[in-house]
C-alpha cells in the first residue's frame, strides 16, 4: 500500500491559525492586565498569583476529569479551558478565598461548558456564567475589594452613590479597587491592540458595544451629557475587559457580521440599565450573558445575503 | 486607480517562484497516449475511430454527442491500439482511446476557412470542431460559452489572467512568453460581438505581465489591460467579473446575464490556434512544482501523456512523495496514483513531500465566524457544513448551500481545520444529481 499516495478533498494548503494558537493569542492579550492586577494587589500580590493559577489550573483539571469521565477525547490541549480559568481570575477580587473560585472553576467548565457539549457548544460565556454564580452565592466575598490594603468601595460605587468622579488619571492607569483583570484600561486596551491586530477579535462587538454604551449614558445618566461622568464609566467596572475580551468570546456571539453590531448595541443598552437603573453599580457581567442568549436570534435576522443577491433584492425593493 | 477586487477571499503563501522564471518546455509522450474521452462537462464523446486504425496528429477521434460535449483529437500519430475504459484524475473510469505513438507526429489540419473569410457562425462552428474547453479547470465546452441568447448584449470578454491558484504559472509563462498571440486570440473572439470591450485581468502579483500587455495594447482601443488585486480567489469567474466591472453573478445566473464572458488564458490560445493555424486542442500548458520536485517547470504537454512522465520531465522527486495534486492546492483534485493522463482541464501537477492536510485533526467549531468572513460567496460555511453532516437538504439549501463556489477558503482558514469545503461540496453534489433526475 505504501506506493500510494495520501488523498483529500479540496483544498490541500492551510492556514497557520488553529483553536490553540487563537487561545494562546488570547491569552497572550491578558498578560498585561494579570501583571498588572498582581501588582496592583500590593502585600497581596502572591496570593493574588496563588489565586489565578489555581483557578487557571482547577478550569483545565476540571474538563480533564470530565472527559475521562465521560470517556471522551480530552481537549485540554486546546487552551479554551485554560482561557476561561484566566478570564473568571480577573473577575474575581484578589482576596477572594481559593476554594470557593475552585468552585466557580467547576461550574464554568461543568455546568456552563461540558454539559452542553463543550467548545463550541456552550449558549453562555462559561468565565461570567460562574462569576454571576458566585456573586450571587457569595456575594459578599465577591464584593470585598482592598486597594493600598483598605477595604473600600469601587470608583464605579462611589459614581453611582454619590455622582462623584474619582481620579479619572488612576481609573485608566488601574490605581484603583476593582476585580483583579479590571482595573487597569490602559493594560486591557494594549492586549485588545493585540487581538485586533492579529484578527483574533472582530472590531465590531467592541466599537458597536462602547458606543451604544455611551451614547446611552450621555443620555440617560445621571450628569447627561457630562463627558468627565462618561469616562468614568468607560474606564470603571468591568466594562473594557468585558467588551474587548468577553462579549468577543466567538461561542458565544454571533457569527454574522451585523449580527455582531447588533450584538453589540445590546450589550451597550443592557449594560447602560443594568448600570443607571439597576441596584448594582456593576452590569456588563449580566448585559453579556443575558445577550448571550439571544445569539441564535440575532443570528436568524442577520443572516448575510449571498454574492449576487443583493442587487436583485435591491431591484425588487425599489430602492 | 482604486485596486480592483472583490470581497472575502484568503492569502495562501503563493510558492510560484519555483517555476515563475521557467520558459514552457515542449515535451513529447513516450510510449502510448491515453485519451479520455470526456475531458468536458457534459455528454463524453463518441469514439469515431476503431481499434486498429491509423490516426494522425490532430485527428478527430472522438465526436461531441451533444449541445454541451466537445470533440476529443488524437495528440500523435500512431495506430489505436484500445478503447477501453480507464481511471482519470477524477477518480472516476472514463472511456478512453489508447493510441500507440510511432514517433511520427504526421499531423493533419482541420479543414477550415481562413480566418479572414469566416463569418461568425463559422468562426464558432471551428471552435466547436477543435474540442475548445474551457481549460481553467472546468472544462465547459467553449463554443457554448461563446453563442450567448444576444451577442449584442456582451459587454466584457475578460481574460482571465489573474491565476490566482498557488504555485501555478502555466497561464503567467504564455501570457510573458507570446503577449501578442494572446492579444491576437483575444480579437479574435472579440469579432464575435459588436459591444464588447476586452480586457485581460492579471492579478498584481505578476506586475511584468501586466506592463507588457499594456504596452501591446496601447494602440488597441477596444481592448484593456487591468491588474487585479493578488488574493484567492480573484481568478473565479464571479471574483473577476466583480472586480472588473461591480457586478455580481450568483449560481443560477450566467455571465452572460451580466454582459461579460470570462475565458482562460489557455483557451484563448487555442482559440488562436484553431482560428489561424487551423489545429485543434491536443496540448496544453502544465506548471509542474512542489517542494518535491527537483526541477519545476512549466510544459507544453500532448494530451494524454502520463502525469509520470511529464514530473519525471521535471527532474523527478526529491524524495519520497506523499501528495501528488492534479490542478493547484486550492481546488485540484489530489491523485492516489500518478497513472494517469493529462487531460484539457490539468493545469499543474503539484508534488509534495508531506502532507499536511491529513495531519491536521479536525476539532470542534468555535463560531469564529472567518469562514464567513472569507467565503466570497458571503454564504455560512460552518452552518451550511453541519446541515451537509446532518443530512439536512432543506435546511442547506434554505441557507443558500447552492452558492457555494467550492473555492476551499472555509476550509483553508478554519482554526478548528474542519473540512467545510469537502461536506458542503458533496452536499451540494447530492442535491444536483437529485435535482436531474
Amino acid at each position: 500500500m505504501s506506493d500510494l499516495l495520501k488523498v483529500s478533498s479540496n483544498p490541500h494548503v492551510r492556514d497557520k491559525n488553529t483553536t490553540s494558537s487563537i487561545m494562546l493569542d488570547v491569552i497572550i492579550a491578558l498578560i498585561p492586565a494579570t501583571i498588572f492586577g498582581i501588582y496592583n494587589a500590593g502585600d497581596n500580590a502572591l496570593y493574588t498569583i496563588a489565586l489565578i493559577l489555581v483557578t487557571v489550573g482547577s478550569c483545565v483539571l476540571f474538563e480533564f476529569i470530565y472527559q475521562k469521565g465521560m470517556k471522551q477525547k480530552v481537549t485540554i490541549s486546546d487552551m479554551s479551558a485554560a482561557v476561561t480559568g484566566l478570564l473568571l481570575a480577573l473577575n474575581l477580587p484578589s482576596t477572594f478565598p481559593i476554594w470557593m473560585a475552585v468552585i466557580g472553576a467547576a461550574f464554568a467548565i461543568i455546568v456552563v461548558k461540558q454539559v452542553f457539549g463543550g467548545l463550541g457548544q456552550n449558549f453562555m460565556n462559561p468565565a461570567l456564567g460562574a462569576r454571576c454564580f458566585l456573586f450571587l452565592s457569595f456575594s459578599s466575598y465577591m464584593t470585598n475589594f482592598v486597594y493600598d490594603g483598605v477595604s473600600g468601595a469601587t470608583p464605579l460605587y462611589i459614581l453611582k452613590t454619590t455622582g462623584e468622579v474619582d481620579s479619572l488619571r488612576d481609573m485608566f492607569i488601574g490605581n484603583i479597587s476593582g476585580t483583579i483583570g479590571e482595573t487597569s484600561v490602559i493594560a486591557l486596551l494594549i492586549g485588545a491592540v493585540y487581538l485586533l491586530a492579529k484578527k483574533v477579535i472582530d472590531f465590531r462587538i467592541p466599537l458597536a458595544y462602547l458606543a451604544t454604551f455611551s451614547i446611552f449614558i450621555l443620555i440617560f445618566g445621571e450628569k447627561q451629557l457630562d463627558f468627565e461622568y462618561l469616562l468614568a464609566h468607560l474606564c470603571g467596572g468591568g466594562l473594557m475587559l468585558g467588551a474587548f475580551y468577553m462579549a468577543t468570546d466567538y461561542v458565544t456571539s454571533p457569527i454574522t457580521p451585523w449580527g455582531r453590531v447588533v450584538f453589540g448595541v445590546l450589550l451597550g443598552i443592557l449594560t447602560g440599565i443594568f448600570r443607571v437603573f439597576g441596584a448594582n453599580a456593576e452590569g456588563v457581567s449580566f448585559a453579556i450573558i443575558f445577550s448571550n442568549l439571544l445569539v441564535p436570534q440575532i443570528e436568524k435576522i442577520t443572516r448575510p445575503r449571498p454574492f449576487g443577491y443583493v442587487h436583485m433584492k435591491k431591484k425588487k425593493e425599489g430602492k | 486607480m482604486s485596486i480592483l477586487t472583490f470581497k472575502g477571499g484568503v492569502h495562501p503563501n503563493e510558492g510560484k517562484e519555483l517555476s515563475k522564471a521557467k520558459a514552457i518546455k515542449k515535451l513529447l509522450p513516450e510510449g502510448d497516449v491515453i485519451i479520455p474521452l470526456s475531458q468536458h462537462i457534459g455528454a463524453p464523446a463518441k469514439a469515431c475511430i476503431a481499434v486498429g486504425d491509423k490516426v494522425l496528429v490532430g485527428q478527430k477521434i472522438g465526436e461531441a454527442a451533444g449541445f454541451i460535449s466537445a470533440n476529443v483529437h488524437s495528440s500523435v500519430s500512431g495506430t489505436v491500439k484500445k478503447i477501453e475504459p480507464h481511471l482519470v484524475a477524477g477518480g472516476n473510469m472514463v472511456e478512453c482511446v489508447v493510441i500507440e505513438n510511432d514517433g511520427q507526429y504526421e499531423e493533419c489540419l482541420l479543414e477550415i476557412k481562413e480566418y479572414e473569410e469566416m463569418t461568425r457562425e463559422e468562426k464558432r462552428e471551428a471552435i466547436k470542431e477543435a474540442g475548445i474547453v474551457g481549460m481553467g479547470g472546468a472544462g465547459f465546452p467553449t463554443n457554448v460559452k461563446l453563442s450567448p441568447k444576444n451577442d449584442d448584449e456582451i459587454e466584457y470578454v475578460i481574460v482571465n489572467g489573474a491565476e490566482c491558484e498557488p504555485y501555478l504559472t502555466s497561464d503567467y509563462r504564455r501570457m510573458i512568453e507570446e503577449p501578442e498571440v494572446l492579444i491576437q486570440g483575444l480579437k479574435m473572439v472579440l469579432s464575435l460581438f459588436d459591444n464588447a470591450k476586452g480586457i485581460i485581468a492579471v492579478e498584481d502579483n505578476k506586475l511584468d505581465a501586466v506592463i507588457m500587455l499594456k504596452k501591446l495594447v496601447r494602440k488597441e482601443d477596444k481592448i484593456d489591460v487591468k491588474a487585479v488585486y493578488t488574493k484567492y480567489p480573484q481568478g473565479g469567474e464571479r471574483a473577476l467579473i466583480n472586480a472588473i466591472t461591480g457586478r455580481s453573478v450568483n449560481s443560477s445566473m450566467l455571465p452572460a446575464d451580466v454582459g461579460c464572458i470570462v475565458s482562460n488564458v489557455d483557451t484563448i490560445f487555442a482559440i488562436h490556434n484553431v482560428l489561424k493555424n487551423h489545429k485543434p486542442l491536443i496540448s496544453r500548458v502544465v506548471t509542474v512544482s512542489g517542494d518535491d520536485i527537483v526541477e519545476p517547470g512549466n510544459f507544453l504537454v500532448p494530451i494524454g501523456t502520463n502525469m509520470q512522465q511529464v514530473i519525471d520531465a521535471a527532474g523527478g522527486y526529491k524524495a519520497e512523495p506523499e501528495k501528488v495534486i492534479s490542478g493547484g492546492p486550492m481546488m485540484g483534485i489530489s491523485v492516489f496514483t500518478t497513472d494517469y493522463p493529462v487531460t484539457k482541464g490539468t493545469s499543474a501537477l503539484l508534488v509534495f513531500k508531506r502532507d499536511e492536510v491529513s495531519a491536521y485533526e479536525s476539532s470542534p467549531c468555535i463560531n469564529c465566524g472567518k469562514c464567513l468572513s472569507v467565503c466570497p460567496g458571503r454564504v455560512m460555511p460552518s452552518r451550511l457544513a453541519d446541515y451537509a453532516e446532518h443530512g439536512d437538504v432543506e435546511s442547506f439549501v434554505a441557507n443558500y448551500g447552492m452558492e457555494c463556489c467550492e473555492c476551499g477558503c472555509c476550509s483553508y482558514i478554519c482554526p478548528a481545520k474542519r473540512n467545510l469545503t469537502q461536506s458542503i461540496k458533496s452536499m451540494r453534489k447530492d442535491v444536483l444529481a437529485s435535482r436531474k433526475k
